[in-house]
């Protein structure tokens, strides 16, 4: 394991009180694997990543939990040290990234020379050799990021990630805002680069198809919590918790013949006032009383997790889950 | 049926800023949105427009609304032209047409509260006060807000992106027009919520018998709301066809591509390599003849010299490519 994430817990100081944006997160990082880390906006990946990089936002802090790195705790003093050399992030939005007011080639060449105690002459050639890797043209190195199209910006912000050779690579989203041929062209990039320079790599994002796509393994966050992970085409063909059985029948797709969207009732629970046991409950139609109360289940099975109680019917629950009228038995489904 | 909307060689440019040489030599450089676009909706009709960022797909969903002028061609409403309305004309225009915001979260004041937001276009559209209410009520019961008095006195910021997006289409309807344009409806909303809106958009405008078109540029989203799909690059409409047909038996070589390239949420997919080359060129020089001619893989001689025009293919199709594609 290059990475291990064990019950992290983040907490962020508001005005109105503490809300925990995760929650006793847990999940591995194979090395040379991509590690997929999906769920919905206000799930706590980004605050997970963000942690294991030491770049919380201000009035963020870690409350408990434990990141090892290569076998080493990390903390806020050595992930400075990691920062960039082995341990590279990706931010959001690629535009954040990059500076406005320098070309992105002196940018790379101030992550070379400043990080890396390169001198500048090395940092130029290896800022080329970089672009190179991303497939991007090294006269574009002389560029601006405004004159870059959000692609070119998303590789660049790849090549400024990679300068220093890390051996981890955190990408938030690297995809998201991009038009499916382009997203396409990056992900064919990364999968490329994790192969040629033997990377592992977090991928954070929203969409189950990027995942499978993409991805060998899958961390699935709901909530602040982990509620089921393991090998991607595992969990994808046979999942076992409902949430991720929810999200599979929620969207539509391409290519199946099924054209009936099964919707999840309500929303996703506001963290400051979250649900008592499983924080899914309010709007799983397989709840039973137990469920929201204790703690959550945690069934492990050839590497695939699942924190539902109910997991020992996970079989049978799959199928219950392909039908709408199933959903509508929640409690939040007319609230929705 | 009858078309409610008809484009015919639609083109809008906007102007970019000129450096010094192209003010000499008295060049008026221009991004070319739309580049002679030509189709009818037919009433009652979905029908979707889809492509990437600066395909003008958005550009076109403006015009059709007019709430901006098209620099060459004409669109007609229900037989009228867009172009000579004013005054009532337009005032009665503006009831039947609506947009439907992309983000939610944007689309509403945030100091207004839920019911003045939604009474706004009522306002606007002149309807008597007396009405109000009882308009409102009906909206929001079309958009499953049942239990509307909750929602009347909130603020935007009270409600979830799934109540705030039905918000949204209840202002859309509460005028009950008989043509919305939704552009990139649910692109904003977290994946368990999407399922819930795009069923009721569906819903909706099969109960009111609305025509509409959705701009996305998500093929699977279209594959759900729209018998029909036209498929822009540069300015172009490039096909035109069932949606089913143009999702399963795409013809032009850029629809291949984009269909190849949506991701599916099954690890076992196959990964075959792009039919496509390269990046979308700057839409103020778009290649000559044909515009995706530069990125094409089957690209030759007579793409560059000739537009292929958009004709009459198999299965219903219309294809705007030289080849013979089967």
């Amino acid at each position: 394991m290059i990475l291990e994430v064990d019950k992290l817990q983040i907490d962020y100081q508001a005005k109105d009180g503490v809300t925990r944006a995760v929650d006793g997160a847990s999940f591995v990082v194979p090395e040379g694997r991509i590690v997929g880390l999906v769920g919905e906006s206000g799930c706590g990946k980004t605050t997970a990543v963000r942690a294991i990089m030491g770049v919380l936002a201000e009035n963020g802090r870690r409350a408990g939990g434990r990141i090892v790195f290569k076998g080493q705790e990390v903390d806020a003093a050595t992930t400075k040290r990691l920062l960039w050399r082995d341990i590279a992030y990706v931010p959001q939005s690629a535009m954040s990234s990059l500076d406005p007011v320098y070309t992105v080639g002196a940018q790379i060449v101030e992550v070379l020379t400043k990080r890396g105690n390169a001198n500048r002459r090395d940092a130029r050639k290896r800022a080329a050799e970089l672009f190179d890797l991303v497939g991007l043209n090294e006269r574009r190195l002389a560029d601006y990021p405004h004159q870059f199209s959000g692609g070119m910006r998303q590789r660049a912000a790849i090549a400024m990630a990679l300068a220093l050779s890390p051996s981890l690579l955190l990408a938030d989203e690297p995809v998201t805002a991009l038009d499916v041929i382009v997203q396409r062209q990056i992900l064919d990039m990364l999968r490329d680069l994790q192969e040629r320079l033997h990377l592992s790599m977090v991928l954070v994002t929203h969409d189950i198809s990027v995942v499978a796509y993409l991805c060998d393994e899958v961390v699935v966050m709901y909530a602040g919590q982990v509620i089921e992970s393991g090998p991607v085409r595992e969990v994808l063909a046979r999942p076992r918790h409902p949430y991720t059985m929810g999200l599979r029948n929620a969207f539509p797709d391409l290519m199946t013949d099924a054209m009936e969207l099964v919707p999840i009732g309500g929303s996703p629970p506001d963290l400051r006032d979250a649900p008592p046991g499983c924080r899914f409950a309010p709007r799983c139609p397989f709840v039973l009383e137990t469920c929201t109360t204790g703690a959550d289940g945690h069934s492990l099975a050839n590497g695939h997790m699942s924190a539902c109680r109910r997991d020992g019917e996970a079989d049978l629950l799959r199928k219950e889950a392909l039908d709408p009228v199933t959903w509508q038995r929640s409690s939040s489904f007319a609230a929705s | 049926m009858a078309a409610l909307v008809e484009l015919r060689g639609v083109v809008k440019h906007f102007p970019v800023a000129r450096s010094l040489g192209e003010i000499v030599r008295g060049k008026r450089p221009a991004v070319r949105a739309l580049d002679g676009v030509s189709f009818d909706v037919g009433s009652g009709d979905a029908v979707a427009i889809v492509g990437e960022s600066g395909c003008g797909k958005t550009t076109l969903g403006r015009l059709m609304l007019k709430l901006a002028e098209p620099t060459g061609g004409s669109i007609a409403f229900d037989g009228v032209a867009l172009g000579g309305l004013s005054g009532d004309g337009l005032r009665d225009f503006r009831r039947q047409a609506q947009l439907v915001f992309q983000n939610p979260f944007d689309a509403l004041n945030p100091r207004f509260t839920i019911y003045r937001a939604v009474a706004e276009p009522l306002v606007n559209a002149r309807i008597d006060k007396a009405e109000h209410k009882d308009r409102i009520e009906k909206a929001f019961r079309r958009v499953h807000l049942a239990d509307f008095d909750r929602y009347f006195d909130k603020y935007p910021h009270q409600l979830s992106g799934g109540q705030l997006q039905r918000v949204v289409l209840a202002r859309a309807l509460v005028l009950a027009p008989r043509f919305l344009v939704a552009d990139e409806p649910v692109s904003m909303l977290d994946v368990s919520v999407r399922a819930g809106i795009l069923t009721l958009m569906r819903e909706i405008r099969e109960a009111m018998g609305l025509t509409a078109v959705y701009i996305s540029h998500d093929l699977a989203l279209v594959r759900y709301l729209c018998d029909r799909t036209l498929v822009m690059y540069l300015g172009r409409i490039v096909e035109d066809g069932p949606t089913e047909a143009i999702v399963r038996r795409p013809r032009h070589p850029y629809t291949r591509a984009l269909v190849a390239a949506v991701p599916v949420p099954d690890a076992d997919q196959s990964r075959i390599a792009l039919p496509i080359k390269g990046n979308i060129p700057d839409s103020s020089e778009p290649p000559s003849g044909c515009h995706f001619r530069d990125r094409c893989p089957l690209a030759f001689a007579r793409c560059a010299e000739e537009a292929p025009a958009l004709r009459e293919a198999a299965g219903g199709h219309r294809v705007a490519c030289h080849l013979e594609l089967a």
